[in-house]
């Protein structure tokens, strides 16, 4: 996990990736990040703030300058409970959550994180159960996850998973929707993807630009 | 009246407690739920970690399916609820989108219109039966019982609750059973989500938190009103209270538990032998007794 230095190297124009202010852009929810007035409101609202390495504030303005490296390896994007707290608060209207479910999607696609860090593993099993029966199951889900990023940790989980089974609060059979219905979702879940990859997110940001003033969507 | 239920994963799974609770409580105040058929999972907050337009398209699926039913949603799970809400806004909001999902959910033959209404059931109970009809039908009151309200992020946030009610408008049901409501400034503080699974230090803080204050507060129980947050209150009190040396424990009951038990319903039909942390009904007894020796 990257830690913040305290001495960051200077970045030169060529280092910046504009693209990124770009792709947060046109995420719904992150139109407004060019008028974040960098008050902080949203890392004092937030909850796990104090464990983050860069605080929402910082990760915007680090997003709006291109500093793609650092933000995509900060430990912040995956503590990001997505609570909502900061979204609410935030006095320009920034969508702060999903600005960080943005970033947490970027680094997923390019695969930047350690190989057992649970949060991204945890996402990608999560779909993978989703696409083949319809609903998630947490009992194999977290099973899954335990075994692809600390198989350790079942030494010290197996009680509670047997206080709920005790219960009958785990259900260990599949939860899977009828088939047809099943396939109806994989039809659906394709065709946004293959519209995705026809029409990839508009660039509303022309590359080179800097401190481009408020991009207006139309309302 | 007669609602679409949309279930969510968790109550057919860990939070099976939760949904025989409704399902008791709903008939005890003569409201139907009818379980929305082919239902699939709404996302939660995980699946938009990867696509952010597939996991609109799987709630959307969900929102079309509903609104052939033609009834309001009752939606148990807040993660449930708000994405339902959150779907039913952006779709409303961006038209690009709204377009590619209508395609999307062309394929298979069906459409979204956008007309349904999502509601968490606490809301619909307020709402259809109100506080006074909730105490006419109190059979056995919870005198006694302090009890702290929780209600955690997603329900008041991002979107404002429907039908108006604001959070201490919520807490109106608690001496409607007959209850001490207990405040609770933390009512919706977040509870970590999914982070007491996948960054435990950070996760089981925020659920310390929330557990020592109930406790500063002097509550019997921490009732909550989504089953997420239940497990995580409930499930780590041990590892919490060894890890920062506080004995935390405290029963978390879902609301719809807390009620029912006003209502007289059978423990049994409430799941209250599946809570992790039993709730203990002499509590609330002992404490009455302590309070006003002369009535006991």
């Amino acid at each position: 996990m990257a830690r913040p230095t305290f001495f960051q190297k200077v970045k030169y124009e060529k280092e910046l990736k504009r693209d990124l202010a770009a792709e947060v852009v046109a995420t719904p929810g992150g139109e407004k990040i060019f008028s974040c007035l960098q008050c902080g409101t949203c890392g004092s609202a937030c909850p796990v703030s104090v464990y983050m390495d860069y605080t929402p504030r910082k990760l915007i303005g680090m997003v709006r300058e291109g500093f793609k490296q650092e933000v995509v390896t900060s430990f912040s994007i995956w503590l990001c409970a997505s609570c909502y707290e900061c979204t609410v608060r935030c006095p320009a209207g920034i969508r702060v959550t999903d600005v960080m479910y943005a970033l947490k999607r970027i680094a997923i696609r390019e695969g930047i994180y350690p190989r057992r860090f649970p949060v991204p593993v945890l996402a990608k099993e999560f779909i993978h159960m989703l696409k083949g029966t319809g609903r998630n199951n947490e009992f194999w889900l977290v099973l899954k996850v335990l075994l692809k990023t600390a198989p350790m940790k079942l030494l010290t989980s197996w009680p509670l998973g047997l206080r709920l089974w005790r219960r009958g609060r785990m259900c260990l059979s599949s939860t899977r929707i009828p088939r047809a219905a099943n396939a109806d979702l994989r039809r659906m879940l394709e065709a946004v993807e293959a519209a995705s990859e026809k029409a990839p997110a508009t660039l509303p940001i022309a590359a080179g630009m800097t401190h481009t003033p408020e991009v207006k969507k139309a309302a | 009246m007669a609602y679409t239920y949309f279930p969510g994963c968790c109550m057919h799974g860990f939070a099976r407690h939760c949904q025989d609770s409704l399902y008791a409580v709903f008939g005890a105040l003569g409201l139907e739920l009818r379980e929305l058929k082919d239902w699939n999972c709404c996302g939660a907050t995980t699946y938009i970690s990867v696509d952010e337009h597939q996991a609109i398209a799987l709630a959307a699926r969900n929102l079309a399916l509903a609104e052939r039913e033609g009834l309001e949603i009752v939606a148990p799970c807040t993660a449930c609820y708000m994405i339902l809400k959150k779907t039913k806004d952006y779709l409303a909001r961006y038209p690009d989108l709204r377009a590619k999902i209508d395609s999307a959910l062309a394929t298979v033959g069906m459409r979204y219109e956008g007309k349904i209404e999502i509601l968490h059931p606490l809301e619909i109970i307020l709402r259809d039966v109100g506080v006074k009809g909730l105490k006419a039908k109190v059979k056995k009151p919870l005198r006694g019982w302090n009890v702290a309200p929780y209600y955690g992020c997603l329900i008041a946030r991002p979107y404002p609750l429907s039908g108006g009610f604001t959070l201490e408008a919520f807490d109106a049901f608690i001496p409607a059973l007959g209850a001490n409501l207990v405040e609770f400034d933390l009512k919706d503080r977040c509870c970590g989500g999914s982070l007491t699974g996948t960054i435990e230090e950070v996760g089981h803080r925020l659920v310390y938190i929330l557990l020592h204050q109930a406790k500063l507060a002097r509550a019997h129980a921490l009732v909550t009103v989504c089953p997420l947050c239940q497990l995580n209150l409930e499930a780590h009190q041990g590892k919490i209270k060894s890890r920062y040396g506080d004995d935390v424990t405290i029963p978390i009951p879902y609301f719809t538990q807390l009620i029912g038990m006003a209502l007289g319903l059978s423990e049994k039909s409430l799941g209250l032998e599946k809570l992790l942390v039993p709730l203990n009904w002499s509590v609330g007894e002992k404490a009455f007794a302590a309070r006003e020796p002369a009535a006991a």
